[in-house]
């Protein structure tokens, strides 16, 4: 059962395949806004098939090793990330006490892996990506634990059972003031997290070619164009999970649960195409002095009650 | 292979090689990317990184001084990838092709480092997006030529 979870539903091969298609919607509305006809839905799947018969070739530079098993490691957390999700939304029993915490460091093994694996290339472009990332990565972090820890004081659980079961006896935790400044400030850091545009420092293709996926070629960027595309179907299903009361696989609550996650990915493109990317000191200054003071003004407001 | 090859069909990303060209060939390339052409409806986009590359676009005449980061930058793109000489420069050297300091065209530059390169000639000067087009619908058709010899 654990390894169906993991491996088909709701796991890899699914998110895999939402993630890809919400990769396109992302790009079709991208290409809408500016004025573009924009590609057809089966685009993302050509790329990734096209690259996994591309060869791979690996710097002298590089160490072989971390450059390959990086992205590996990368697609798998992603894919452990969205089971962990959705088992939790198909059952609320089917989780364990903390599994919050323990998704958490699982989300941040992509970009973990990000890191070391643009280290590991040898190439100077990569390392200034990778080095960008980690400021970043130490930036969002921060003020995602707290609008988490928003969540985690008001139910009184760091379960997703318990949070999920918590929403459906007192209603999401997004009709509150203070759940709504953490909400805010959970999609900013996700945004940062998924690597979109006023916060896509590290890979900046106008300054530092392709940054930290600069060495990457054939099946190892394509693993990491998966990891990408499950990190962007993973993150909404988080904030929906942690907010607005879970995703309900029953009757009519399929339809409301594509809305909730199509209003937060159209929420996600329309910050990507109206903002232009940030500098790395910009950013993090962003993260920790903003939204670090609105996450706490949250929990203040949540322990006041509000 | 074949889903790869038909995925690479719909997906050619392009890098941006400037060979010492008068600059006039690497607007019209630019202009292909803009909106009004809107190439990424064929899946084609331009990359940063030649490792990420499909397809060079290679303008310009080649001199002494850019031919060996030509080739090299040929080397380091990963396999299957296919030259795209545009323009007459590149494609023959057109009015520099007696010049002290001709190195190329591009055909010949790359040939010396890979016989079997697979290079689309579009003529011009500058070629128009459309011919540009009409070049890669070309490359397509000898890649299905490729599938089905095998
Ligand atoms: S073909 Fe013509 S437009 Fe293009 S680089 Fe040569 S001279 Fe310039």
């Amino acid at each position: 059962m654990a390894f169906f979870y993991y491996l088909i539903f709701p796991g890899f091969a699914f998110a895999a395949i939402v993630g890809l298609l919400t990769a396109w919607f992302d790009r079709k509305v991208t290409a809408r806004v500016q004025w573009r006809k924009g590609p057809p839905w089966y685009q993302n799947f050509a790329d990734v098939a096209k690259l996994l018969i591309k060869e791979v070739p690996v710097p002298e530079t590089a160490n072989k090793g971390i450059f390959l098993l990086a992205p590996a490691v990368a697609l798998s957390a992603s894919a452990m990330a969205a089971a962990m999700l959705g088992a939790a939304n198909i059952n609320w029993d089917y989780t364990f006490t903390g599994d919050l915490l323990v998704l958490w460091y699982i989300l941040a093994l992509p970009s973990i892996m990000i890191i070391l694996g643009a280290s590991a290339s040898g190439n100077p472009l990569s390392s200034v990506g990778a080095s960008r990332e980690m400021n970043q990565f130490v930036g969002y972090e921060l003020p995602l634990v707290i609008a988490m820890a928003t969540v985690v004081f008001k139910v009184g659980s760091v379960g997703l059972g318990d949070i999920l079961r918590f929403q459906a006896e007192n209603g999401p935790i997004l009709y509150s003031a203070s759940g709504i400044i953490a909400c805010i400030v959970a999609i900013l850091c996700l945004q940062a997290k998924l690597g979109l545009v006023p916060f896509d420092i590290p890979e900046a293709e106008t300054e530092l070619g392709a940054g930290t996926f600069m060495e990457y070629s054939g099946a190892a960027l394509g693993a990491f164009k998966l990891t990408k595309a499950i990190l962007l179907y993973t993150s909404p299903i988080f904030i929906i999970t942690l907010f607005w009361g879970g995703i309900q696989v029953k009757g009519l609550g399929i339809l409301w649960a594509i809305l909730k996650y199509v209003l937060f990915i159209a929420l996600f493109t329309l910050i990507r195409n109206t903002n232009p990317r940030l500098r790395i000191d910009q950013a993090v200054r962003f993260f920790w002095v903003n939204m670090t003071i609105l996450a706490l003004i949250a929990l203040v407001l949540m322990s006041l009650g509000y | 292979m074949s889903l790869g090859l038909s995925g690479l069909k719909k997906s050619i990303w392009v890098y941006h090689v400037a060979c010492s060209p008068c600059n006039n060939c690497d607007i019209e390339i630019l202009d292909l990317l803009t909106p009004r052409f809107d190439v990424e409806r064929f899946g084609i986009v331009l990359v940063g990184s030649v490792r990420h590359a499909d397809a060079l676009l290679v303008t310009g005449m080649v001199n002494r001084q850019v031919k060996p980061r030509l080739q090299e930058l040929y080397l380091q793109a990963a396999k299957p990838c296919v030259v795209f000489a545009i323009g007459s420069c590149a494609v023959s050297g057109n009015f520099f092709r007696r010049s002290y300091n001709m190195a190329g065209p591009v055909d010949r530059a790359i040939k010396e480092v890979d016989p079997n390169a697979i290079i689309v000639y579009v003529p011009g000067c500058p070629p128009k997006p459309e011919a540009m087009i009409s070049g890669v619908v070309k490359a397509i058709g000898f890649l299905d030529n490729l599938k089905a010899k095998k």
